[in-house]
């Protein structure tokens, strides 16, 4: 009896364990049968041909990280809501490699669940981009999105590194993999560090800005510009991010900047949560202090010196 | 023609003109970088940055140089505090500035070669080198070198926390210089402090 009432708490925690995994997958698809080949390195089948399992690589391109598929945005979605009900057939045919992908829109426009964010204004101003306008209009949005494992970074709040390494990701996973970047072009890459080597503590600013922030025109209407400028409209003016109106306010920090900027007295003081920009975060008593100060010193050292001037002439 | 002093070695004076060099750039850039504005900036930023960080380099070398030169030459016998009586020096020193300039009197304690400072500067030269400086340095090097400061000190942004330590040292060493050079001019004439860290003799009142 005694042995039964220790093993209780055991059991307790295996079946809440139990109910937790069965709430979490309500929300994922089962996607388990086209990850058997997509979610491996290697894919091994049946060959009816020679009587034989092969064993074949699988081409990168096609590989999902069924991981970060599960934690992506789309988890709830089977493959085959998006894709070809054909796919369920193996070996695919080859004819299913034209078929035509869905486009964010096709889901997002036009539905009031999602007016908030503002898709199409997302969608004009990507049409405004470089990426589209220098692509012949072969550049689509999971060539910077994945699908398979879009995650929400600045929406969910998190914090600021994490924001910025998603979003730095997405344009590295290009600009830095020259066959991705093969897809559209015929030259290759060019070194990121190389480039951007004018900009001070480069690391630092990769590490706490996103690349969109200097290379994308700021709009107020949606929440992450989408209007990728050509490299030579890009900011390289230090001040316009270094400065008491720093542009960075509209762009990385725009959602967070409605919190109480003015509590802690420090200019643009939402960017003191996870870092410092000297020129933007300045703090007002400081300021005043420092220069009420300073104007006493001089102030009393001026009357020292006509004092002493005219006692000088006297003499 | 007064009398003169030899207090001043070619060391300290090297050391002395190229301080205020580097002084004088690092206030200029780090004020244009604290108040950077793309309308109307005192230096271009990146000009500001450079030459903070060349000038801050600078300054930690020399202050090196002086720290070695310190311990090894006689020099250091002028920093050496004697505190028993310090605080009736210090108001005797500071009643002179406040009264005793005005009437005309004689400095209470004129410049010897056993002690070239008066109580009241010997306290400043010490709080400055000895507690401004390594504070203006320790703070100085991990903001060039920002991926070394730790991202939270109890809650606080280290980044911000190193920066306001920094500038605040950087005002309070602003302060002194202002200072340094207006009580310059106490000499025996209005120059002869500026000609003695030029030529090394100290002309007496």
């Amino acid at each position: 009896m005694i042995q039964k009432i220790k093993k209780l708490p055991i059991c307790l925690i295996i079946c809440l364990t139990i109910v937790n995994i069965g709430i979490q997958a309500q929300d994922v698809a089962d996607n388990s049968q086209c990850l058997k080949c997509h979610g491996q390195v290697f894919y091994e089948y049946h060959n009816e041909w020679t009587d034989q399992v092969d064993r074949k690589p699988l081409n990168p391109f096609h590989h999902i990280d069924s991981v970060k598929l599960h934690s992506s945005v789309h988890k709830m979605f089977a493959c085959v809501d998006c894709h070809s009900m054909e796919y369920e057939t193996f070996p695919h045919s080859g004819e299913l490699r034209l078929e035509e992908k869905y486009q964010c829109m096709d889901c997002h426009g036009g539905d009031d669940t999602f007016a908030k964010y503002n898709f199409e204004g997302i969608e004009a101003a990507f049409m405004e981009s470089v990426h589209y306008k220098k692509s012949d209009e072969r550049f689509n949005c999971w060539m910077c999105h994945d699908a398979h494992g879009y995650e929400l970074a600045l929406r969910e709040d998190k914090p600021i590194v994490e924001v910025v390494s998603a979003s730095n990701g997405m344009c590295l996973s290009c600009h830095d993999n020259k066959f991705k970047y093969g897809l559209l072009s015929d030259e290759e890459p060019s070194d990121i560090a190389m480039i951007h080597s004018w900009l001070p503590n480069q690391a630092r600013h990769f590490n706490k800005v996103r690349c969109v922030d200097c290379h994308t025109k700021v709009q107020s209407d949606i929440l992450i510009a989408h209007n990728i400028l050509p490299k030579e409209e890009a900011v390289n003016d230090c001040v316009q991010c270094h400065s008491s109106n720093s542009v960075l306010m509209e762009s990385l920090y725009a959602h967070r900047a409605k919190e109480s900027r003015a509590e802690s007295g420090f200019l643009n003081a939402v960017v003191l949560n996870e870092g410092y920009i000297i020129g933007a975060n300045r703090n007002k008593v400081l300021n005043y202090v420092s220069i009420g100060l300073f104007g006493l010193v001089i102030f009393g050292l001026l009357v020292h010196l006509v004092l002493r001037l005219i006692l000088i002439k006297k003499k | 023609m007064s009398a003169k002093l030899y207090l001043y070695p070619i060391w300290v004076r090297v050391w002395h003109v190229l301080n205020a060099v580097f002084f004088l750039v690092l206030l200029v850039s780090g004020l244009s970088m604290q108040y950077s504005n793309p309308d109307v900036p005192l230096l271009p930023f990146n000009v500001a940055v450079t030459s903070h960080n060349v000038a801050g380099l600078g300054l930690f070398i020399i202050y090196l140089c002086f720290l070695i030169l310190f311990v090894f030459t006689s020099n250091r016998k002028h920093y050496k505090i004697e505190f028993k009586g310090l605080f009736g020096r210090l108001m005797t020193q500071m009643r002179y500035y406040i009264f005793g300039v005005f009437k005309g009197e004689k400095p209470p304690f004129p410049a010897l070669e056993e002690a070239k400072f008066n109580p009241l500067q010997q306290v400043t030269y010490v709080a400055v080198l000895f507690v401004l400086y390594p504070i203006l340095i320790i703070t100085g090097l991990p903001l060039m070198f920002p991926e070394f400061i730790i991202d939270d000190f109890f809650g606080i942004g280290g980044t911000l926390l190193t920066a306001l330590l920094h500038a605040t040292a950087g005002f309070l060493a602003s302060l002194f210089l202002v200072i340094h050079l207006y009580f310059a001019t106490m000499g025996a004439r209005f120059f002869s402090n500026y000609k003695s860290i030029v030529n090394g003799y100290h002309e007496l009142h």
